[in-house]
């Protein structure tokens, strides 16, 4: 029994070490500014200040989750349709689904601008029919379709995995028992596949949360997210230690809202694990 | 007796490769009919026809005399217990025997009692609760069996359904399974590749090979009048040897005429002569109709079985008398024990027993057959 302890933590050892270097380390300074003012002395001052970022919290939370639904409604249908094309054309079809995320997270956003700029595609298009301009920059929508368009690879690739696991025969058994077509899907395909949903949620929501570029260059300046809040303290030396309350509060809404979903799919097999 | 599905003229292809070649058949309401075949000959195929989940190129498929080829499956009156069960792996034991009865929205007593009598019967009793991923799997068959029986279809489909399970629990098993037909009166469809299997569970037999009935049956029949030498070798074993009928009721093999109870043939038609290795009598050389010299004996329990080489063929018999290996022996067949068949493109394939050995032996293990 000890003897297959040791063993056991030797083989995790590499994965220890990574950890403590790469997670541990950073989220204990993180800690450290949280809890710190400039000169390095104790202070809860940067925590309860933060009373003045409640509306960027909520307009945060708020763009992500609505974000994140849109992911899923569009998501896990793409999924499902995906799963059930001839195994030969699924690869194809999760390719062209992965291509754009080769593509860099800013230059994506860039172009994406282009498209929904006041003299972008979409209002030239909109001139060349005569229906008038629409101003797209600048808006929280334009913000939520960034995020959509960004992590929607994000949704899809976890749903999938799950999804095309699932025995084929059960989809049978579920017909030859008398289960119409969207009856297979609500009682066998969905509650086989939460698992796959809820890394979907999590893959999503905690970049959406977390973004700032995409609020900068589609929101143009006029609101900001957390992220945007999160950089400008740390550009300024002084609000270096708000910076990182902000980041700590975040950070432990983000694992309070995982271990949540977390509950909700314990049964999950082959999920992606965060 | 009233006829519940007819498959007519059913041709199937995969990829231009055919499967099924025009199959015709009738199955009878409350009968336990088996689908009987080597590995790919087209069992499961013909099955998921009948349940729905694969269309025929070409025939009919009829349920009580309606057409049903464009029937889709959960709309058919049949229910499948699939070659590996198949259970969901989100519901209990409980609720995957309960999923046909919710969706037709059965009152929640109803299902309550039901699946507890269902358990009951396949000798589950209080397993309502249970995980299925965690049963054993005899366990999670009679999860699938008693899934698939609530509802009451009119005709159960069994792939293979005992394949998986070890060889008492088979043994178990298939009387179980003979019982609960008994008792339901549901027409089973049964596929197995197990010629022992079928001959003791089955009503009539279907055999089946390279998409093709061979021989539709009883036990009986199957096994005492082969139609070819496939059947002849698939089910039991068999000494298949070629002859000549000068006219009826005579027989020419291994340089002797025979006396037989064959007729019906053209005078001097070339036939395939089925000799069973337990109806030769074993006797001194002068007074056998053959005469050879034995090459190998093996010692199994009830009898002995001895291969002959009787002029370069090689013959199984079977004895409870003991020859030992370099002896000469005679042979003596009573007409009874000749069978005589026409002509087909298996002949010469089957019946010799030259390359025989134990170890090939073992699938095709026939010496238990229950006559009548
Ligand atoms: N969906 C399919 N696609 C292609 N070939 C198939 C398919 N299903 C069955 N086959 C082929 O059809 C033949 C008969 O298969 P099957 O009916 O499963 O035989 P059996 O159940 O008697 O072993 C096999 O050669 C098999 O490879
Ligand atoms: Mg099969």
């Amino acid at each position: 029994m000890i003897k297959k302890n040791l063993l056991r933590s030797a083989a995790a050892a590499p994965h220890i070490v990574w950890s403590v270097l790469f997670i541990v380390f950073p989220l204990l300074f993180v800690a450290y500014f949280a809890f710190t003012d400039g000169a390095g002395a104790f202070t809860l001052e940067n925590i309860t200040s933060l009373g003045e970022h409640t509306q960027t919290f909520v307009l945060s939370i708020a763009l992500s989750i609505i974000a994140t639904f849109i992911c899923f409604l569009i998501g896990y249908p793409l999924a499902y349709i995906i799963t059930t094309a001839p195994e030969s054309h699924q690869k194809f079809y999760m390719l062209l689904l992965m291509l754009p995320m080769w593509t860099n997270l800013l230059i994506r956003t860039y172009s994406m601008m282009a498209i929904m700029d006041d003299g972008g595609l979409i209002n030239n298009i909109l001139a060349a029919l005569d229906w008038g301009q629409i101003h797209l920059i600048g808006t929280k929508g334009a913000v939520v379709f960034g995020m959509v368009y960004d992590f929607l690879p994000y949704m899809v690739l976890p749903i999938y995995t799950v999804m095309s696991k699932i025995d084929r025969r059960l989809l049978e058994a579920a017909r030859d028992l008398g289960c119409s077509p969207v009856q297979v899907l609500l009682k066998v395909i969905v509650p086989l596949s939460m698992s796959g949903v809820i890394s979907g949620i999590t893959m999503v929501f905690v970049p959406s949360i977390s973004t700032f570029y995409i609020s900068q260059k589609l929101g143009g300046g006029t609101f900001e997210l957390l992220g945007d809040t999160i950089e400008r303290q740390f550009q300024n030396e002084a609000t270096y230690n708000v910076g990182a309350a902000i980041a700590l509060v975040m950070m432990v809404l983000i694992l309070i809202s995982l271990a949540v979903m977390n509950r909700f799919g314990d049964d999950d097999e082959g999920g992606v694990v965060l | 007796m009233k006829r519940i599905i007819e498959l007519q003229n059913i041709s199937k292809a995969f990829d231009g490769e055919t499967v099924l070649d025009n199959i015709s058949l009738e199955i009878y309401d409350g009968e336990f009919i088996t689908l009987l075949g080597p590995s790919g000959c087209g069992k499961t195929t013909t099955l998921r026809l009948i349940g729905g989940f694969e269309t025929a190129d070409e025939g009919n498929v009829y349920f009580k005399g309606k057409r049903i080829n464009d029937v889709p499956a959960h709309k058919r009156h049949v229910n499948t217990v699939f070659q590996k069960y198949a259970l969901f792996p989100h519901l209990n034991v409980f609720e995957n025997i309960a999923f046909s009865l919710r969706l037709q929205k059965v009152e929640k007593k109803e299902i309550i009692s039901r699946v507890k009598e269902i358990l009951e019967m396949v000798s589950l009793k209080g397993f309502e609760h249970k995980n299925v991923t965690l049963l054993s799997g005899g366990q999670q068959q009679r999860v699938a069996i008693a899934r698939a029986l609530i509802s009451h279809p009119k005709v159960l489909l069994l792939d293979e359904p005992l394949g998986a399970l070890d060889l008492k629990l088979r043994k178990d098993m298939q009387n179980e399974l003979k019982n609960i037909q008994k008792q339901t009166g549901i027409t089973f469809i049964y596929v197995t590749h197990d010629q022992e299997e079928a001959l003791s569970m089955s009503d009539r037999v279907v055999v089946m090979s390279d998409g093709r009935i061979q021989q539709i049956g009883t036990p009986t029949d199957i096994y005492n009048e082969p139609v070819n030498a496939f059947v002849a070798d698939f089910i039991g074993e068999s000494n298949i040897v070629d002859g000549v009928m000068p006219e009826d009721q005579k027989v020419r093999f291994a340089g002797h005429t025979f006396e037989c109870v064959d007729s019906g043939f053209a005078p001097g038609e070339a036939v395939d002569v089925v000799v069973r290795p337990e109806d030769v009598d074993v006797v001194s050389p002068e007074k056998g109709h053959l005469k050879g010299t034995v090459t190998a004996v093996t010692f199994k329990g009830v009898h002995y079985e001895i291969i002959v080489d009787i002029g370069g063929f090689k013959w199984m018999i079977q004895s409870t008398d003991y020859a030992a290996e370099g002896d000469h022996i005679g042979l003596f067949i009573e007409p009874e024990a000749i069978h005589i068949m026409k002509k087909s493109e298996y002949s010469g394939l089957y019946g010799d027993y030259s390359s025989f050995s134990d170890e090939l032996e073992e699938l095709s293990d026939a010496d238990s057959v229950e006559e009548d």
